[in-house]
């Protein structure tokens, strides 16, 4: 079985654009991932990789289903008992997928991104019997070690793969993983652009839902998916508006509730944010010669994006979203933080100091996955792009 | 032999000497900012003191610091002018402690702290390198993270020999290799191999009877509160590692222990329910915390405190000093994973600890400031009930934040969980008298 074999998601397929899109928001706004059951329905097996970034070509490579684990606005009824209070909800409706059975998994991998996202491999491990894995990626980037010590953590990662799969990652498989990744980096660039350069031609929600599919879908479905639409977009005859240009800034774990992404959207033109940072972390090609896990290495240590989560002193975190901010043309942030998220929380500080020092206009706003209410907030954002624009 | 003179001498003896060398730490700090020198800033779990001492850096440890803020019932006028400055009430309370005490100037209860002119931590908790990065913006000084790759997989940890362990130690071995050339950039002064052995000679001294000390409280009746004592045993275990004076405290302490565990000499107290604590102690209310508890006879015998809080030392690792460097970076590796092991896979942590200290109880306390501990526990003594079926209790406060920490609601719940203990015991009883009279 190769991942070209088994096809996941038709319903978008022979539709005019906004139905297409329709089908895409449809897919993404329901907590069941269809996707990921239809996966397994086929026989196929499944790798959940929570949280931020995971080099997923290593599990594509075996055959297997990349998941990208980003918690649903579920309760998380069963979940809930295994955890404290004070926690961030994204580790709770993230046990609530597997434990309800609507996503099941043959391997769970976390990483150290945060203390709860390294103790969540740990509760995971005691509750489901697949493995369940930390990726020890580098929090030491600027080290002269690093992409060694990486390459062989890579490796690690692919002969605990290897076993899940049941099937040996060749050294060709990885390159065509990588090829058919940097294929979907592209198109998500692409993408991207257009949010950036033309707002109107795509709604903020619509762009969301396409990035967020990447994670809960083969690769080569979503390139299909992306080279069919994107030209469609492009196409589109809409009108510029008169609107606030913002970025948005702390989606990198924890995911805004569509409803809010959606919200923004009717409100200003969200010209870049970090909405699922990880599927678009590595910013450039990786190279497809040579040793495939030592370029997925290189990569990751030398040409990636920026979180608040990661620390590389070449990458201050507030240099690097002034630099989004300006390169989107943005006029002002919406700097936000999922509740109980300590890195997000404490970055925040850092930006608004920062954005007052070069005079960048910016919101600070909480929020939870599970949020139904946004009348205030909605309030709230209004009246900062009001005094944007009129004050 | 051992007189009666001596004896009251040495009773209680590592609790004095533990508070004087405290003081003595704190008034070398004082002086360092007085002259305007140099310090590290470091955390606990890996502080790499071994590395520091060797360039005589004092060093702040700003868990230390922050938690003393706690205990003289001061820390909520930091934590106010901390979230006036923007952080919110859902972080780390030591962060937010260290940052109003910056603010102040360094102007801390117990004296004044000097300003970093490097900060060294790892990444046994991510709030360390948020940490880390407030520093790195206020002072404009060197930040320095020692990452050390953690267990993979519960059980699975692997060791010198093995080549994921080999490759993990050389990734460790590099960045301490580039510590030690900043550390020779930042004070001007060369790397000293002879004085390195001697440091880790004496933090091998400090690893050896920190194991002991432990391993002695498997005494009945304990030796040691594990959370009160304990916590005086950890300091010098930290501010002091890899110097002499804290090798002849703890070869001292480990004298005064094995005395009182060859005579028989517990507490001040009966003990009646030995206890593990799980978790971080409740600073704000820090000796009421453990009245609440020693009032009905429980005495903490052994905690993960004092396992994840000593960087991991309590496995006692001994470095090679014929091959210091390797051997530093080999047992960073062992010993700060043993340490985030202890809080991310405490339930292995605390059915380690059921085998040797008869216990009555276990405590879990998650605290709203420390994810890092906090997570698992709640997850982690579910699987305890259902591996070792003891009787716990789970009471959430914070090591901090008084806003979060109910002394009245403590107190019910602790005492019915003692009721329960006494009951159950009461019920075991019976079953034995009654399976005799048959």
């Amino acid at each position: 079985m190769t991942m070209t074999t088994i096809r996941v998601f038709d319903e978008w397929r022979d539709k005019s654009l906004e139905d297409a899109l329709l089908e895409c928001r449809d897919q993404v706004e329901s907590p069941e991932f269809e996707t990921v059951q239809r996966w397994r329905d086929a026989g196929g097996k499944v790798a959940g990789h929570f949280q931020v970034y995971f080099p997923e070509e290593i599990i594509h490579a075996a055959g297997m289903l990349p998941f990208k684990v980003r918690g649903a606005p579920v309760e998380p009824d069963r979940a809930d008992s295994h955890f404290g209070s004070y926690l961030c909800s994204i580790l709770k409706t993230s046990m609530e997928l597997a434990m309800s059975g609507r996503v099941e998994l043959d391997l769970f991998i976390s990483h150290p991104i945060c203390d709860a996202a390294r103790n969540l491999a740990a509760i995971w491990g005691r509750n489901f019997d697949y493995p369940s894995q930390i990726l020890y990626l580098p929090q030491n980037p600027n080290s002269a070690g690093s992409v060694e010590y990486l390459l062989h953590e890579y490796d690690r990662m692919r002969r605990v793969i290897e076993e899940v799969a049941d099937c040996q990652i060749t050294p060709s498989a990885l390159a065509n993983s990588i090829t058919v990744f940097n294929t979907n980096r592209r198109l998500l660039r692409e993408l991207y652009d257009i949010k950036r350069e033309t707002p109107w031609l795509i709604a903020a929600e619509d762009a969301y839902a396409l990035v967020s599919l990447a994670g809960m879908m083969p690769r080569e479905e979503h390139n299909e998916l992306l080279a069919t639409l994107l030209p469609m977009i492009r196409e589109r005859t809409n009108k510029a508006e008169d609107r606030v240009r913002i970025v948005f800034e702390g989606g990198f774990c924890e995911q805004p509730p569509f409803d809010l992404i959606r919200m923004l959207g009717r409100i200003c033109y969200l010209v870049d944010d970090d909405f699922l940072i990880g599927l678009r972390w590595i910013t450039q090609d990786v190279a497809v010669d040579g040793d495939p896990l030592r370029n997925l290495a290189e990569a990751y240590v030398e040409d990636s994006s920026y979180s608040s989560v990661q620390h590389d002193l070449r990458k201050p975190k507030e240099t690097m979203l002034i630099n989004r901010i300006r390169g989107a043309k943005a006029d002002a942030t919406i700097l936000a933080a999922a509740k109980m998220c300590e890195p997000g929380l404490e970055e925040q500080v850092t930006y608004t100091h920062a954005l007052d020092a070069e005079q960048i206009a910016y919101f600070v706003t909480e929020f939870e996955e599970n949020m139904t209410s946004f009348d205030s907030l909605e309030l709230q954002v209004e009246t900062f792009v009001e005094h944007l624009l009129f004050a | 032999m051992t007189t009666l003179e001596d004896t009251n001498d040495l009773i209680g003896r590592g609790n004095r000497e533990g508070a004087a060398l405290f003081r003595e730490w704190f008034a070398e700090l004082g002086q360092t900012a007085a002259a305007g020198g140099q310090a590290a800033y470091v955390f606990v779990m890996g502080s790499t003191n071994e590395i520091l001492k060797t360039f005589d850096l004092p060093v702040v440890f700003p868990e230390i610091t922050s938690l003393q803020t706690a205990v003289r019932r001061v820390a909520h006028e930091l934590l106010d002018e901390a979230e006036d400055y923007g952080y919110s009430p859902d972080i780390c309370g030591y962060v937010k402690a260290d940052v109003a005490v910056q603010l102040r100037g360094g102007k801390h209860p117990m004296g004044q702290l000097p300003s970093p002119t490097i900060s060294v931590l790892t990444n046994a908790c991510n709030t360390y390198i948020k940490w880390g990065e407030i520093w790195e913006r206020m002072y404009g000084t060197p930040m320095f993270t020692i990452d050390v790759p953690g267990t993979r997989q519960a059980g699975t940890q692997t060791f010198s020999g093995n080549s994921d362990f080999e490759a993990d130690r050389r990734y460790v071995e590099t960045q301490l290799g580039e510590l030690i050339s900043l550390c020779e950039n930042v004070t001007g002064k060369s790397f000293d191999i002879d004085k390195f052995r001697e440091v880790l000679g004496h933090a091998n001294t400090m690893s050896r009877c920190w194991n002991r000390v432990l391993e002695l409280n498997a005494a009945r009746p304990a030796l040691f509160n594990a959370v009160t004592d304990g916590t005086i045993f950890l300091g010098v275990a930290n501010a002091f590692r890899g110097t002499e004076a804290g090798a002849l405290y703890f070869e001292r302490l480990v004298e005064e222990l094995e005395y009182k565990a060859a005579n028989n000499i517990g507490q001040t107290i009966e003990e009646k329910y030995r206890l593990l604590f799980v978790g971080v102690p409740c600073y704000p209310i820090f000796r009421r915390f453990n009245e609440l508890f020693s009032e009905w006879g429980g005495t903490f015998v052994n905690s993960t405190y004092l396992w994840f809080a000593s960087g991991g030392t309590n496995r006692g690792f001994q470095y090679d000093l014929a091959d210091p460097l390797a051997s530093l970076a080999e047992g960073m590796l062992l010993s700060v994973r043993d340490a985030m092991d202890s809080m991310f896979y405490q339930d292995v942590a605390v059915a380690e600890m059921a085998k040797d200290f008869n216990i009555d109880g276990v405590i879990y306390h998650p605290i709203k400031s420390c994810r890092t501990v906090s997570t698992g526990l709640a997850d982690g003594r579910r699987q305890m009930t259902k591996d070792l079926d003891i009787p716990s209790l789970f009471i959430e406060s914070d090591m901090m934040d008084r806003r979060v920490v109910s002394e009245a609601q403590m107190k019910n719940r602790i005492d019915a969980f003692f009721e329960g203990l006494a009951t159950r015991r009461q019920h075991a009883a019976v079953a034995t008298s009654g399976s005799q009279g048959r």
